[in-house]
């Protein structure tokens, strides 16, 4: 019973905080304005589906089951959306596809026991995605409301403040040492390698190439945003208008952001109350191998996406150009076709049983009108017999009678 | 006494109204407005005054056809109560909705407005079951003039299948309360229509099991419930905004009472081995009315399926045998009772501005009149079950409630909300919002005359949702 209420609340929290298979609205919530994505779709509403999985804990630790199953989702999740981050085109579907795999990294938090963890990386999480949004939304309104990353390119030197603001949020995404990001991730990261399941490893390692892959689609957002050759011009900014990413209005939230991320990390977080105690996984830091290595993945991951997407020591148009990777591309970019899934299973099953030619009119009304339509044909049979001709009454008069005479002499 | 002076005086401003026409065109529709607004007053100082000891609010009876064991006797309970204050306060509604609506006839129409609700407060209140079947009666023809003289285009057909329904499941009842009757007659001697005399009989259990199937049947084709619902689409469509209104918001109501009321209780025996059927009933039209209504394109036609799925909550609330699923059922019927109202007079009220309710010809409507897009989008959101809104907290108490009792059929009843969302926020989306449609003419915005009901009816939803306490208290 106790894994069932567990795994009903996990459905809740999955669909809430956009994790596997409860995803796909996520990216496309990303309509709505910037803002909006930011504080509502990355830094606060979304999360609270971890939220809910650790206030529940003292439920959640009595069924290894769902703890397994919250780790899984989370995982799965992380991974799905890493891959698919790394090839949008819509700045902001990144920033949605990266919400997602680090709330999934909450999750898999949640699942490993590492309670703290999970939701200290919930708190900086905000801080800088939301960094990351407001800088984003920043460029997108200079650039016409493009929010296509291929037709940006050099703004650096044009939208200075907001391409420090995202060089700060992309910092601490993927976790470089000293970021607020990093002393989450790695809490996450260790706690997981620390874990008492007997999956532990398989969970450190696919966390760690989820790490490593949030550092190349950070890299290549970057690059693709800021750097290179410019690919379409830039509106005219006014100084004076409301969303001028100079303007001391914009500046203010957008070096408290930048401060929380680089230095949130230093506030720490643990549960020690008596309302919410942590009984869960606790890692510390020490130099050990294992340490160093978490450490040194999303370095890797930035080294080797400069060189994919910035350098000019890879050819990128061999890379691209052939079958495998174009088809893995479409495959990944449509968010790995759970879109299409629902589609066909769900949605147009249900617009077709609802259109007007198969059931608008009710079949159950159907019996009604049959009742409907028999009454009016006995109406109108019975009514043939009232002609008005006395002749045509007269005989069946007669008809009748003799008819009752025949059978009373019968019988 | 009190609540048969409230019949009476609804009765008597009925006729004056019909006559005050000749005097003034206006007339009939002010003597009706000031006759509910009075009526909702009194009825709120019936509550205030609370109930006597035996937690009646009204009590009042008198020998009517001794031969035949015959009396006028009313009782008015919390639940009595409860129903009759929202009789009165959706006349108002009603009367405010078609206040330039009518072009002909105003004083009939007024008519048979405060008929109905005569009808209904009866039927609310009377304890005596040839006057509660006397009642039921009196309600369904002044609500048959008002679909085929004020209706829209297919009037004929949509009142007639309205009275025939009504009329032969209301011929069930009759057999089933005379069947009754006379069993009792048989084995006390005592021959009476006294709900409390008939009350806790004797039967053998196929009995049982029929009479209350004659009552179960009149009721739930009232409410209505599938495979009996099909009335319903056509007539709410068909009829003038006011008779939508009283349809949806109360008559809706009478099926839902009279099996709290008397199924229940007349026959618990045999309504307790009825579980089963009647929550799967109420699941079926749960779902099957959700369906249909995503499937309209009639902005009318979809509020009125949407009906038979809330309905359905009730049915499986009242069918979940314990307190929690009743309450949840009685706060149901209110919550609905606001919402829908409100939801058929924006209909009605698009309607007339736009000649016609097929959402294809509406669209962006929120740009035009941002007033009623609001309005349209808090009722559609009550309805849907929004935490915070009176309906809500019925449907929520029936869930728990059901749960107990079944928890397949309760999966599925939840399943029905999330259909809600579906087509509620369609019909948000295809009328108010999208791209405007650019044939749609100007259209004036709600004034201070709907704008008043509408935030009555907010308030009351509001209040419900956030203190259904004032209602669950009223219950005992």
């Amino acid at each position: 019973m106790n894994t069932i209420i567990c795994l009903l609340l996990l459905g809740g929290a999955v669909g809430k905080s956009a994790q596997v298979p409860l995803q796909t609205w996520l990216p496309d919530a990303m309509a709505g304005p910037t803002p909006v994505s930011a504080l509502i779709h990355a830094a606060t509403m979304v999360t609270a589906g971890v939220y809910l999985i650790a206030r529940m804990q003292d439920f959640f630790i009595l069924s290894q089951t769902a703890m397994l199953c919250v780790a899984a989702v989370g995982l799965i999740t992380l991974f799905i959306a890493s891959f698919t981050a790394l090839v949008q085109s819509d700045i902001k579907r990144v920033l949605a596809y990266s919400t997602m795999s680090q709330i999934g990294y909450m999750f898999f938090a949640l699942g490993v026991g590492a309670w703290s963890a999970g939701l200290f990386h919930l708190m900086t999480h905000a801080f800088f995605k939301a960094l990351l949004f407001l800088a984003s939304g920043s460029v997108i309104l200079a650039m016409h409301h493009e929010q296509d990353m291929f037709k940006m390119g050099g703004l650096w030197k044009k939208l200075p403040i907001p391409f420090i603001g995202m060089l700060v949020g992309s910092a601490a995404l993927v976790a470089l040492p000293l970021t607020s990001g990093f002393f989450s991730k790695d809490a996450i990261l260790l706690a997981a390698w620390k874990s008492e399941t007997e999956y532990s490893t398989l969970f450190w390692t696919v966390a760690a190439i989820a790490a490593f892959l949030t550092s190349m689609y950070t890299v290549r957002m970057m690059v693709l945003t800021f750097f290179g050759k410019p690919q379409s011009e830039m509106h005219e900014l006014k100084r004076e208008s409301l969303w001028h990413p100079n303007r001391i209005r914009t500046v203010i939230p957008f070096g408290l952001l930048a401060l929380l991320s680089i230095a949130g990390g230093w506030l720490g977080f643990e549960f020690t109350g008596d309302l919410f105690h942590d009984k869960g996984v606790h890692a510390e830091f020490h130099f050990d191998p294992i340490a160093l290595l978490t450490l040194g993945i999303p370095l890797a991951g930035v080294v080797l996406g400069y060189f994919l997407f910035d350098s000019d020591l890879i050819d990128r148009r061999r890379l691209i150009k052939n079958r495998v990777s174009e088809l893995m591309s479409k495959f990944w970019g449509s968010g790995w076709g759970f879109d299409k899934v629902y589609d066909t299973l769900i949605v147009n099953p249900f617009r077709f049983i609802a259109q007007t030619r198969v059931n608008r009119n009710d079949i159950v009304d159907l019996f009604f009108k049959l009742i409907k339509f028999l009454a009016s044909l006995f109406h109108h049979i019975l009514s043939m017999f009232q002609t008005g001709h006395v002749r045509w009454y007269a005989f069946t008069m007669l008809g009748g009678l003799l008819l009752v005479l025949l059978t009373v002499m019968w019988i | 006494m009190t609540v048969v002076i409230l019949i009476l005086l609804l009765l008597g401003a009925g006729v004056v109204a019909w006559s005050s026409e000749r005097v003034h065109i206006t007339l009939p529709n002010w003597i009706a407005l000031i006759t509910f607004i009075a009526s909702t007053l009194w009825v709120i100082v019936i509550w205030l005054n609370g109930p006597n000891a035996e937690g009646l609010y009204a009590h009042w009876e008198q020998a009517w056809i001794p031969r035949f064991g015959i009396d006028f006797r009313f009782e008015v309970d919390g639940l009595s109560l409860m129903l009759i204050g929202l009789t009165t306060f959706l006349g108002i509604v009603a009367v405010v909705s078609s206040w330039t609506e009518t072009k002909t006839r105003h004083g009939f129409f007024q008519f048979n407005i405060l008929w109905v609700m005569a009808g209904v407060v009866g039927v609310f209140s009377a304890f005596d079951l040839f006057l509660f079947f006397f009642f039921w009666e009196v309600m369904l023809i002044p609500m048959y003039f008002l679909i085929a003289i004020w209706g829209h285009e297919e009037k004929e057909y949509a009142s007639m299948k309205f009275f025939l329904f009504t009329q032969i499941s209301g011929l069930l009842m009759l057999v089933a309360i005379v069947a009754l009757v006379w069993i009792e007659y048989n084995s006390t001697g005592n021959l009476t229509f006294n709900y409390f005399d008939l009350r806790g009989g004797e039967f053998d259990s196929a009995t049982e099991r029929l009479l209350m199937l004659g009552f179960f049947i009149a009721f739930i084709t009232k409410l209505p419930s599938v495979p009996v619902h099909t009335w319903l689409p056509d007539a709410h469509t068909q009829a003038p905004t006011a008779g939508s209104v009283i349809l949806a918001g109360i008559l809706l109501k009478t099926g839902a009472y009279g099996i709290i009321r008397f199924v229940v209780t007349l026959f618990p025996e045999a309504s307790q081995e009825f579980w089963m059927w009647g929550m799967t009933l109420g699941v079926i039209s749960i779902l099957y009315g959700g369906y249909l209504a995503y499937s309209q394109t009639d902005f009318k036609r979809l509020v009125a399926y949407s009906s038979i799925a809330h309905m359905g909550f009730i049915l499986v609330g009242v069918y979940s045998f314990n307190k929690l699923g009743t309450q949840g059922a009685i706060i149901t019927m209110i919550a609905h009772g606001f919402s829908t109202a409100a939801l058929f007079m924006m209909a009605g009220a698009l309607q007339e501005r736009l000649h016609t309710r097929e959402m294809s010809k509406m669209g962006g409507l929120w740009v035009r009149a941002p007033r009623m897009g609001a309005v349209t989008m808090f009722f559609v959101i009550a309805s849907v079950g929004m935490p915070g809104l009176g309906n809500f907290i019925g449907e929520f108490l029936v869930l728990i409630g059901a749960f107990q009792k079944s928890v397949v059929l309760t999966v599925f009843a939840t399943i029905g909300i999330v259909v809600a969302a579906v087509y509620g926020l369609s019909l948000m989306q295809r009328s108010f919002q999208g791209v405007p449609n650019p044939d749609i003419p100007e259209m004036p915005d709600f004034a201070f005359r709907e704008m008043s009901v509408m935030v009555l009816l907010m308030i009351a939803l509001v209040w419900v949702g956030i203190h259904p306490q004032t209602l669950l208290s009223m219950l005992g």
